[in-house]
Parts: C-alpha cells; structure tokens; sequence
C-alpha cells in the first residue's frame, strides 16, 4: 500500500468509514473557532462584565442585578433617563429610517429605463452609498447650520425659524440625523431594486398588461412579488444600519444637544469607553439590552429566510 | 557650530549637574507614549527626545506620538498592557482613576530632589492620597480675551466687577455686538463658565467642595451662581445657538467683531492671532469679581509627565522627568515660539509674549483665592460628564435650572459613595 506509508491503518480505516459523517465538521472547525472566539465567547464576557461594578482598570465588584436595576428603573429606581431618550431614539431610527426602501424602490423604477447616459445618472444616485458616513454627517451638518446653512436659508424663506439650528434643537436634532442617514441609505436600496428589477420576468409583465394591469396594479400585484428577495434584503440592511447609526451621531452631533440624539450603542460607548466612561459593567449592561433588541430583530428575519425556503422546496 | 557647541556643553551641564548624582548612567531604551499631537507641541516633543537621547549615549529613546483626543480614551488600554515608561496626562482628580487602578508610579522620591523645590507651586495638583504621581511641564492661564478696539470705540473699559460687567455688556449689545463668543458644541467650554462663576460667587474652597461630593447641587450657594450667571444669559449676552458651534467655529464671530469676547484659555491666542487680530486689537482681562468676599482663583490647567507603574526603564524615566522640570527646558519649550504657554519651575523665565506676561503676572499676584485645574479635571469623570451636559442645557434652557440639579445631585449621590 503505498499511499499509506503515513499514518496509522487503523486511523484511516476509521476515517473512511465515517467520512461523510466528519469531513464537513472539519471545513467547519476554522469557522466555528473563530466565531467562538470572537462572537459568543465576547458576548458571554459582555453578561458577565454586566453583572459588576467596574471602571475598566481595576478589580470587578459582584453587584448582580444592580446595573440593569438603575438602567431599566427596576425595582424602586427610576428609570435611567439616558437609557429612556435613547431607546426611543432607536425606535425612531428603526421606523424612519425604513422609509429608505420606498424612496429607494421609486428611484430604482424611475432609473430603470434606456436613455442616453442612463449609467452615469445611476452612478450619480448611488454616490452617496460610496462616499464615507463621516463625510455625509459633515456635509449634512454644515447644511444644517444656523443661519448660513442652506437649510436654514430655504427655510427662513416659508418664515420657519428652528431655534438653535436643525442639530441644535433637542426637538429636531434627532430627524435630522436620520435624514442624513436616509441619504445613503436610499442609493443602497435603489441598486439593490435595480439589479433586481432586472430579473423581472418580461412575459410574466406582458401577460399582466394583455389582462389589463397598468400603473399601479401592474406595479403591486406583478412587479412587487417578483421583487421579494430584493425587498428582503433591503429590510435587513436597513435595520442593520439604523442599528449602525453611530457614526453618524458621533460626527454630527456627538450626543447633544444635552444628549438628546443618543441611541443605545452611542450611550453604551459613552458610558464605557469614551473619554469621561469609567462605568465599564453600566456600558456592558446597555450593551446586553440593545443585544436582545437585535435579537428579536435577527430572529424574525430568520424564521422569515426559513419560512421562505420551506415554501420554495 | 557654535550653536551646536553651547548644546553640547548645556547636555554636559545638565547630565553632569542633574542626572548624574542620582542616576549614574543611563542605558537601553526609554519609551515615551505622548499625547503632544497638534504641530508646535509635537515639534517641542520630538526635540526633547532627540537632545535626551544625545545626552545619553548608551539610551535611545523610544518616542510615539498619539492624537491628543484619541490619547484620553487609550490611554488606559495603552497603561495596561505593555506599558511604555513615560507617558502624558493632566493633573488633578483626572489622574484618579489611573492612581487608583495602581498604573501610575509613585514618584514621591523625586520630589524630594532638592531640584524640585522650584516646583512647589506646583505640588498640590500633582497629589493625591499624600503621594505624587507625576510631574507637570506646562501651563496656562484662562481668562477674558477681548476686542480692545472695540471697547475703545464704545468708550468702555476692562470690566473688575460685576456690575461693571453688566453694564459693559449692555452697551455692547445696544451696539449691536454679542459679550461673549462659546461654542458648547463639546460641552467642555461652559465648564470654563461654570468654575469661574461659581468660584467668584461661592470661593475656591466653595468650588473645590463640590467638586469634591461634599456639597449638593441642588444647595442655595450653588443656584446663587447660577442666578449669576443667567443675568448673562437671560441679556443675551452669549452668541447665539452655541450649542452647535466647536470653540474653533466660535471663534470666527470675535474675529468679524460679531461677539467682544471669549473666555478662554491662553490657547486661543494663537488661532485670533493667525485669524488676523493684532495685538493692538486683542488684549486680555482677569474674571471680574462677583463676590467681594473672595479672593480670585483662575483655572489655569496644567499637563504633566507620568512614569507607567509597568516602566521596565524606571532610571532613564525619572531622569527624563527631571530634564523635563529643568529651568533651561522649561524656558525652551514654553518660550512663544514653542508651546507659548507658561514654564512650572520657579527658575525657568517667561517668554516676554504679551498675554503670557499678563498670565504670569495675574497667576503670580492675583490669584490669592487658589488655582483651579478646570471643571473636567477637578470634578471625577463621571461627574465632570453628566454635568458639563447639563451646564450646556442651562445655557440654552435656564429655565430648566431645578431640573438639571436635581440630575446632578442624583449623579453625585451615585459618584461618590
């Protein structure tokens, strides 16, 4: 046998008889290592931290629930009101920033057809999905500046005066924000409508028009359901970027006005990790609850992938 | 070659004069973590390096520069692991949480050098629990720097007290000219407002109290400031919609001449300066007094050098600090073509600069009440955070004064148990 000259007979002999059984274990050995190491191994760190009173630098003291008692008003405290004004903020970013998908869809429709230089029209919409987040919040925030921002220009033109500016009102700052963000976001949904609008079945398009759809039938009742997948993806990027929405805040407002533009994962850097967060088992427990938040958002898209699979089989 | 011979010759003073009795020769490498990131300081600190290292032949030094933002928040991961021997910080309960967590080295020894006795001014901000944990090298003063052409104009005068003040700023908002340029944007800036209102109400000892937990927030000594400073606010004395505006974006508005003045540390000068002030325009003034019970106490920061309780080359870093403190570098990296600020050791001479003059000499004879080292490096972090939000809050909304109080207060029951 002289393939066999090394290793053991009786190893191999084993192997192959279970071949089918280990050899996927061992394509799945570099993955699931990684992402023990860095994904559920620091998530069961981030319990563990949440359970303690810690600066970051010294020893952890065991306060078992105290964290989440302060954070979440539990028991005879009062809810946090930091923790208050960013929840509701994750919700307005959840909500709003949904609307990219509609805007994105009417653009894709809008661009999807053939005239001379239509490339370059789709290349200038789906600009801002290229340029960094950092620059769009800058733009948008000298945009947004009092008085000599064209923002406040155009509005002073319908005699509307916000005081303090866009970014400077606790009342606005926040959906100011998320129409930056609603910027990019729009060209992400758009390419994704179009490259799906480009597997759009033409005969199944032509039977719909010899029955008589037209406009917005036509569009609701044969072109939407044939673009399912693209609308599903576009719901999980856009709940992952409003999820994301960091960069933005840190860049245009940095929490203020009084902290009235913080989310959860803004307040858990603030109160961990920024230049005054010395309160490493608080920041943990923030992070624990925007943890279960995503999770029931991860869940639903999971069950709705298998759902969908299930269906297609 | 003259020049370079004066250098060799001050090297030779100084390591035969300084670190030669104590720490004999130095050798291997020192590492030097520094937050000195803004173009003049870095430029001071890259020479420091290079003539300690000539100094010495047998030592090389070790330098990285770090953004001075970025520094603040890793600053701890870069103490904990693979702690360089000499790093960069601010004085004050800043240093708390390091001193705390034992990161920082004791240097107590060093401070018994009969060298040190120069900078005795000094000591109180570099202790605390009775030790010493590092050495200063620079600071500065802050003040009101003011458009003196514009008051020449109006026919007004430096402000010394309060009411002076007050009617100052009315006439210079009857013209149509805002007091007071701030961009809270940062937040930081209205701390500046806070300790010198609150000081000269209430007293350094008052000021210190609360920064230390042992008064409310919500006492009648600390809503009295705050009623002080609200005539301010309710005259419309600040720039409007600060609230968006960094103190770089404030300060366009003394430039055109749109706001008089703007409180502010000696830093300021240097962007008015290059923004097109002369100095014929610009001119400084100490905080008025508010109360005539106390005596003037003036924030004037100071930055300092810290050895790592993890330095593997512990000689060369407590040389280094010596040769940081010398009179001669001191004057060298504070002269106004350097940092342009002012030198700690007692020895060392002020550059002749028109408002570092005018800081010295205020520090020097007119700050009888105390030095305060600033809102976010006297008060713990937490506490600096949470009430820098809402002193920002106040200056927009005074009317929700009792409310934001009563978070800090609740802050501070939390803070300093």
């Amino acid at each position: 046998m002289p393939s066999d000259s090394t290793g053991s007979p009786k190893f191999n002999n084993w192997y192959r008889r279970n071949e089918i059984a280990i050899t996927p274990w061992l394509f799945l050995i570099p993955a699931v290592l990684f992402f023990a190491t860095y994904v559920i191994v620091p998530i069961g760190q981030s319990f563990w931290i949440s359970f303690h009173m810690w600066d970051g630098l010294g020893e952890k003291t065991f306060i078992g629930m105290g964290n989440y008692e302060r954070l979440l008003g539990l028991g005879d405290q009062k809810m946090d009101r930091k923790f208050e004004t960013s929840f509701w903020n994750n919700l307005k970013w959840l909500v709003l920033y949904l609307l990219a998908i509609p805007l994105g869809l009417f653009i894709a429709l809008f661009l999807n057809q053939t005239v001379a230089g239509i490339r370059l029209y789709k290349s200038l919409f789906f600009f801002p999905f290229v340029i960094s987040q950092v620059v769009v919040g800058l733009v948008f925030s000298w945009f947004y500046l009092p008085n000599d921002g064209l923002f406040d220009v155009l509005m002073s033109w319908f005699g509307i005066d916000i005081r303090g500016g866009v970014l400077g009102n606790p009342k606005t700052a926040t959906y100011g924000i998320i129409a930056a963000g609603l910027w990019p976001q729009t060209a992400y949904c758009m390419i994704l409508y179009l490259t799906g609008l480009n597997s759009v079945d033409p005969e199944q398009v032509e039977a719909g028009r010899l029955d008589g759809a037209k406009g917005f039938r036509m569009l609701w009742y044969v072109i939407l359901p044939q673009l399912r997948p693209a609308t599903f993806i576009a719901f999980v990027v856009t709940i992952i970027g409003a999820l994301r929405s960091f960069d933005f805040i840190a860049v245009m407002t940095n929490g203020g006005p009084f902290g009235s533009t913080r989310v959860l994962s803004f307040f858990m850097f603030e109160e961990s990790l920024s230049e005054f967060g010395f309160r490493m088992g608080y920041g943990a427990a923030i992070a624990v609850v925007l943890f279960f938040i995503m999770l029931g958002f991860i869940a639903y898209f999971l069950f709705q992938m298998w759902h969908d699979e299930k269906e297609s089989r | 070659m003259f020049q370079k011979f004066i250098k060799l010759t001050t090297a030779f003073a100084l390591s035969t004069g300084v670190a030669v009795p104590a720490y004999a020769e130095l050798s291997g490498t020192l590492r030097i973590t520094s937050d000195m990131s803004n173009p003049a300081p870095r430029a001071v600190m890259e020479k420091m390096a290079a003539d300690f290292d000539a100094m010495h032949p047998n030592l090389s030094v070790d330098l990285t520069v770090i953004d001075r933002e970025g520094w603040k928040t890793q600053i701890r991961n870069s103490l904990s692991a693979n702690a360089p021997d000499v790093v960069n910080w601010y004085a004050a309960t800043r240093m708390k949480p390091y001193v705390d967590a034992g990161l920082f080295m004791d240097i107590s020894d060093l401070w018994n050098e009969p060298e040190m006795a120069a900078l005795a001014s000094t000591k109180g901000a570099m202790t605390l629990d009775g030790k010493q944990w590092g050495v200063p090298y620079t600071y500065y003063q802050w003040g009101v720097y003011y458009r003196q052409d514009i008051f020449g104009k109006l026919g007004l005068s430096e402000p010394k007290n309060w009411s002076e003040e007050l009617s100052n700023c009315q006439a210079l908002l009857d013209a149509g000219v805002k007091c007071y340029s701030i961009g809270t944007k940062f937040l930081w800036t209205a701390g500046g407002w806070f300790d010198y209102i609150n000081s000269r109400t209430n007293g350094y000892d008052f000021h210190i109290e609360l920064a230390t937990g042992q008064v409310a927030w919500t006492d009648d000594r600390v809503r009295a400031a705050f009623a002080n400073w609200r005539q301010l606010i309710d005259m419309g004395a600040f720039i409007d919609d600060h609230q968006t505006y960094s103190w770089q974006e404030a300060l366009p508005f003394v430039i055109d001449g749109k706001a008089a003045a703007y409180l502010m540390g000696n830093f300021a000068v240097a962007p008015l300066r290059a923004g097109g002030l002369t100095d014929d325009q610009l001119d400084f003034y100490q905080f008025p007094v508010i109360n005539s019970d106390v005596d003037y106490a003036e924030d004037a920061p100071t930055d300092t050098f810290h050895i790592a309780s993890g330095a593997k080359n512990v000689e060369a870093a407590k040389a280094f600090l010596l040769y940081v403190t010398s009179p001669d570098v001191q004057t060298e990296i504070n002269s106004g073509d350097a940092l342009g600020q002012l030198p700690v050791n007692a020895k060392a001479s002020v550059s002749d600069d028109k408002f570092i003059q005018q800081g010295f000499d205020m520090l020097s004879n007119n700050a009888g009440g105390g030095i305060m080292q600033f809102f976010d490096r006297d008060f713990p972090a937490e506490m600096a955070s949470v009430g820098m939000e809402g002193l920002q809050e106040f200056m927009v909304f005074p009317d929700n004064l009792d409310d934001i109080l009563e978070r800090l207060e609740d802050a501070r029951q939390r803070i300093y148990n």
